[in-house]
């Protein structure tokens, strides 16, 4: 297995670490979901205004590792303005990316920057560490749950 | 153990551990991780095996395979005596009054439900108190909570200090009437502390409480003593202890064994069985219901004979010597926060790097051959003790040397440039 730390930690992932996008909270009546990652102790709030169906902001806190963050700050730029349905799409559509099940030229295009992140699919342990903000997002546009959403 | 100046003078000179001879016992740690040479610095979380234990299980399977304590058969007698003769192994490793009283376990943490579900749960009472100290792994810390909530007993935590260790003067003042039970982890996995069991122990006493020790990560490191202890229970796991998976073992008093219902019920465990009642075997049995983990008990035996060959004081003086240089190459590195600083620490080096996540160092220095541990450590109440959200962990064995340390450091200087 040949594996490089340089497509993993590309610059793009750094810079979303070290200055994350819409790192804030947002006030009501934005719905907010609470994410967690029992076995690396990742955790992190995401929140989502939607207005007539379009995610009108988004925005997250949390601690985690550059993946993680990286992942949730790059998903905040990507998700704002679209629609809850494909906001849905796009998350879907993330984890392929991740777990390296996304075939086609053309649908990995569509993911723009958030190409930056195929590097994960090589390390499956840290697979989580990337898609525990998209966990996160689909429940807070579902309605925040009571119990924080797992990776488990 | 890599003990400190305040140790009692050694009982004779260490032989000086030949590393290089004692890392051929090993195949896995001439393996390739990422196309580099494979440095193992999670010995805390498992220990690797030697041949000898590998050898042991395999031939209690290839040829000694039958049940043990049922069959008249030759390969029955043949496992049955193998697997029995690790009891005295074990007591011996442990330095236990008598055999009866180590029971084979699947691990510490079963250990130490035994315990809580057998002792603790038909001795505590209402406003009971279970003290622990704040730096308890996991399996030393729920079972004692679902008992709590069984029982009405309360759990407490023993506070420690900056350096990670115990404060023995908040430790008094929380011991009284109410403590029944006091919890003690031998050495911190998370911050390399070595507790003083004995001193402890004998505060618990004097209150009248009992005394669990978690010996998981002192067992692999030290010459275990119950009886200098002093402690009433004791419980450490196989695979830390170079053995296999799958087993430990639990030391108790007699007294408080006997007195004891068991855990489990099924075969093994009974002395007559019918359904007007059943009368249950002594122990050891008592508490070994159904079939044991034959192969692993076996290999376990094999493990502690190794470990014995080599002795603790050659292995508690690298080891210490392989301490003190990671200390100092690690601290040096800059933006490294040391977490867990006591004057008596076994080999473990548990730290954050500023600006890089400890996962991120972990998947860094893994592309290195470089294995550590990132995480909480099953020790949630220690980081959050330290203010941090999860520590990187180099935890060392005899087998490791002063080169992989090198290798280490330069994995840090590397996550340093890529996360610049």
């Amino acid at each position: 297995m040949s594996r490089d730390l340089n497509e993993l930690y590309q610059s793009v992932i750094l810079d979303h670490n070290k200055t994350p996008r819409n790192f804030h909270e947002l006030p009501p009546p934005a719905s907010h979901a609470d994410g967690h990652n029992p076995l690396c102790g990742d955790r992190l709030t995401v929140w989502v205004d939607v207005e007539d169906d379009t995610v009108k902001d988004v925005a997250f806190l949390g601690n985690g590792c550059a993946i993680s963050k990286a992942s949730a700050s790059l998903m905040t730029a990507a998700v704002k303005g679209k629609s809850r349905a494909d906001a849905m799409a796009l998350a879907d559509e993330f984890q392929k990316l991740v777990t390296g099940k996304l075939e086609g030229a053309a649908e990995r295009k569509a993911l723009g920057k958030l190409q930056a992140l195929a590097g994960v699919s090589e390390y499956p342990v840290r697979v989580k560490c990337a898609s525990l903000a998209w966990h996160t997002l689909k429940a807070a546009l579902a309605g925040a749950p009571a119990e924080p959403i797992t990776t488990e | 153990m890599a003990l400190a100046a305040s140790a009692s003078p050694p009982r004779r000179p260490a032989a000086p551990l030949d590393v290089e001879a004692v890392r051929r016992d090993f195949p896995i740690l001439s393996t390739r991780v990422n196309g580099k040479p494979l440095v193992y610095l999670d010995n805390a979380a498992t220990g690797q095996r030697p041949l000898a234990v590998i050898e042991a299980v395999r031939r209690s399977m290839a040829e000694q395979n039958a049940n043990v304590h049922r069959g008249v058969h030759t390969l029955s007698e043949q496992a049955t005596l193998a697997y029995d003769a690790v009891r005295e192994d074990a007591r011996a490793f442990l330095n236990a009054p008598a055999g009866h009283e180590v029971i084979f376990v699947r691990g510490t943490t079963e250990g130490i439900n035994l315990v809580a579900q057998s002792y603790g749960r038909t001795t505590l009472r209402p406003g009971d108190e279970i003290l622990l100290t704040t730096m308890e792994h996991h399996s030393n810390i729920v079972p004692w909570q679902i008992v709590a909530g069984q029982t009405g007993a309360v759990v407490r935590a023993i506070p420690i200090t900056d350096a990670g260790e115990v404060d023995l003067d908040a430790y008094r003042s929380l011991l009284g009437p109410r403590t029944k039970i006091v919890g003690v982890v031998h050495i911190s996995n998370a911050l390399g502390t070595i507790n003083p069991v004995a001193e402890m122990t004998r505060l618990a006493h004097e209150a009248g409480a009992v005394v669990v020790v978690d010996g998981a990560q002192a067992a692999p490191h030290t010459a275990v003593d119950v009886q200098a202890l002093g402690c009433d229970f004791y419980a450490c796991s196989g695979h830390k202890m170079f053995g296999p998976t799958g087993v430990g073992l639990l030391w108790g008093r007699t007294e408080l064994l006997d007195a004891m219902p068991p855990w489990q019920g099924g075969g093994d465990m009974i002395h007559t069985v019918s359904f007007t009642g059943t009368t249950f075997a002594p122990l050891p049995a008592k508490f070994e219901a159904g079939t044991p983990a034959i192969a692993e008990v076996i290999g376990l035996g094999a493990a502690i004979r190794y470990l014995r060959g080599i002795g603790f004081d050659a292995i508690g003086a690298w080891e210490h010597a392989l301490l003190e240089r990671a200390t100092a190459l690690v601290s040096a590195v800059p933006g490294v926060r040391l977490v867990g600083t006591a004057r008596q620490k076994a080999g473990v080096l548990s730290f954050t790097l500023a600006g890089v996540h400890p996962h991120d160092l972990g998947t860094i220095l893994d592309a290195d051959g470089v294995a550590i541990r990132a995480g909480h450590h099953c020790a949630q109440p220690v980081m959050d003790r330290f203010g941090v959200h999860a520590t990187a962990r180099a935890s060392f064995a005899f087998y490791n040397t002063f080169d992989e340390i090198d290798a280490l450091v330069r994995g840090l200087h590397r996550a340093r440039e890529v996360f610049a």
